[in-house]
């Protein structure tokens, strides 16, 4: 089915950034994932499509372990970040996150102050001995919130509310940017931008498309013109298992299996 | 001008059997639910009916607040100040929700974070049966069990006090705060934690930083309630506290309740008598002050709601 996909450039396949062999994963005694192989590029936009209830989210939430909150999940199969095993025993699930950052279908920001939301991630990483300098998180504030184009808007009230008075969209992009300053290598983004109106979809997905040269961005999405114009390859995915793994054009194009075909056609799902 | 519509519009006579039975239980329903409202007022009017007297004709203002002398019996000249009972149950108060207030909200985040199952489901039932239990029995305990206990832990020369009162009412308060404090934390969204935890944030990270800021208002009115509680009790604290009449200066020192010198005085008082109608005034000043704690637990409840 998905088989290592071969790169066209000529130059040597790099690491993947997340390498994911015979995962199976459990809710309870149902079970939502077969048997997944997948190789995701580094540097590279990956989308993740796939009819409803198909396993998108689950497999997006397995990357940072975040489905283990439940308590219920079993899973049985290996997934590597960069070389390194995710469930090994030695692994912490924080350090795990410190590389792999997630945005979520609805727009999280904590109950805190913008200022505070942007620091948390940080400060969970990097506080350990000292309180952060006061200066210094001006500036790590403000790197981020200029990057995801947002620190114009919210620049006044730093110390309001992140989640009173903001747009949904300012809440996503609020989203994005407290992760930035954790530098994470992965971004992980199940359906960003589905909760947002055409505009903000827009001016969220241009973001994405700006931070594609530092991360490696897995994003999940159930439309399939945002899959096509934001992505450098394409997975579809069908009652828990892939089908195809290809690059975006090519897989738009010329899909090598016949449920590709009738999904991106709008045939089902 | 005729619209087709109206005709069918115009309603059979309704009154059947079930109409008026309909009726019937609105009525009863709507007795019900004043009959609470006329009881309280009915509370309000009798007890300040009663106090009022004393506060118009016989109350020294600065001798009533100021005064630690409650000789309400003395032949020679009968004096009425509850400063002494205002500092006993203001301390026993204070040192009660010291006491009951990390107890509660610690069993409250194991029970709301972290229990799962069986666990807490025991852990609930078994703090609905310390509810439960009266307000006798807790003074029962006060006066066999934690009075020679305090004696023979602390060398102190007595059991029952501040120390002993104050430990009773936080047991007797810890139900009730627990279970609003547990409401107070699962009304956080449970995205919160997703988020804080998808960012790298441990279990205890998480509710640290995300979730007791989040549920602050809910706790604050579930202390309040606590506050309220241990307050206004009555029998327990009278068993355990000693009951004489001086300004506490150490936990171990015995004192005086004012909710404890209305149980233990009314009974034996003439009615109109200045006496009983000082007893009276307490009531209204005890009526005052839960009336406001509650409305600010409440106050503090509606602010959480609008955001
Ligand atoms: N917490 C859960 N407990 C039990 N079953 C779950 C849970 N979350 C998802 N599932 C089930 O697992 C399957 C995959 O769900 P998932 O959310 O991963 O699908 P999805 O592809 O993201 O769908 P959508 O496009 O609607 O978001 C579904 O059948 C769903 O019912
Ligand atoms: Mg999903």
């Amino acid at each position: 089915m998905s088989g290592p996909f071969l790169s066209s450039s000529g130059a040597p396949p790099p690491e993947p950034a997340i390498r994911i062999r015979e995962f199976n994963l459990w809710y309870g005694t149902f079970q939502a994932l077969f048997d997944i192989n997948l190789e995701i590029k580094n540097g590279l936009i990956t989308s993740l499509i796939g009819p409803s209830g198909c396993g998108k989210s689950t497999l997006l939430r397995s990357v940072d372990r975040i489905n283990e909150r439940l308590g219920y999940v079993r899973i049985r199969g290996s997934i590597e970040v960069f070389g390194q095993e995710i469930h090994a025993p030695q692994v912490e699930p924080a350090q795990l996150r410190k590389q792999v950052g997630m945005v979520f279908q609805r727009p999280n920001p904590l109950p805190i102050s913008i200022r505070d939301n942007v620091l948390f991630g940080y400060r969970i990483h990097h506080e350990k001995g000292g309180r952060l300098a006061r200066s210094e998180a001006d500036g790590i504030v403000e790197e981020a919130l200029r990057q995801v184009l947002l620190w114009d808007q919210v620049k006044d009230r730093l110390d309001h509310k992140a989640t009173d008075g903001l747009s949904l969209e300012a809440m996503q992009k609020l989203c994005i940017a407290r992760l930035l300053p954790v530098k994470p290598s992965i971004l992980l983004m199940d359906e960003p931008c589905s909760a947002l109106d055409p505009r903000g979809t827009a001016a969220v997905e241009e973001l994405i498309w700006e931070l594609r040269d530092r991360y490696s961005i897995l994003i999940v999405t159930h439309n399939m013109a945002q899959a096509r114009r934001a992505s450098d390859e394409c997975v579809f995915m069908l009652m828990g298992r892939v089908v195809e793994h290809a690059p975006t054009d090519q897989l738009f194009v010329t899909p090598a299996h016949r449920e590709t075909a009738d999904y991106i056609e709008g045939r089902f799902g | 001008m005729t619209d087709p519509r109206s005709d069918r519009r115009r309603p059979a006579d309704a009154r059947d059997r079930h109409w008026y039975i309909d009726k019937f239980f609105e009525i009863l329903m709507f007795l019900c639910g004043i009959s609470a409202i006329l009881f309280v007022v009915g509370i309000f009017l009798f007890v300040f009916r009663e106090g009022l007297g004393f506060i118009l004709q016989d109350m020294n203002f600065s001798e009533f607040f100021f005064s630690p002398k409650w000789r309400p019996t003395s032949l020679v000249r009968p004096t009425y100040g509850i400063l002494a009972m205002v500092a006993g149950t203001a301390a026993v108060t204070v040192l009660a929700m010291a006491i009951c207030l990390p107890v509660s909200i610690g069993a409250a985040i194991y029970i709301a974070e972290f229990a799962k199952g069986r666990t807490r489901e025991t852990l609930k039932i078994l703090i609905e049966f310390l509810a439960a239990i009266p307000s006798v029995v807790w003074g029962f305990i006060a006066l066999s069990i934690m009075n020679p206990l305090i004696i023979d832990l602390f060398d102190a020369p007595m059991g029952l006090g501040v120390l002993n009162s104050a430990l009773i009412l936080a047991l007797m308060a810890a139900p009730i705060v627990t279970s609003l404090a547990e409401d107070a934390f699962k009304a956080v969204p449970d995205t919160y934690r997703e988020a804080a935890e998808a960012l790298g944030a441990t279990r205890w990270q998480a509710i640290r930083q995300v979730v007791l800021p989040a549920a602050r208002n809910g706790l604050l009115s579930a202390g309040l309630l606590g506050v309220g509680r241990a307050f206004g009790e009555t029998m327990a604290i009278l068993m355990s506290s000693g009951h004489s009449i001086n300004i506490p200066t150490s936990i171990f020192d015995s004192f005086r309740a004012l909710t404890a010198t209305i149980a233990a005085e009314l009974g034996e008082t003439a009615v109109g008598s200045p006496h009983y109608r000082a007893l009276f005034a307490i009531g209204i000043f005890l009526f005052l002050i839960t009336f406001l704690i509650n409305m600010a637990a409440d106050f503090i409840v509606r602010g959480v709601r609008k955001g």
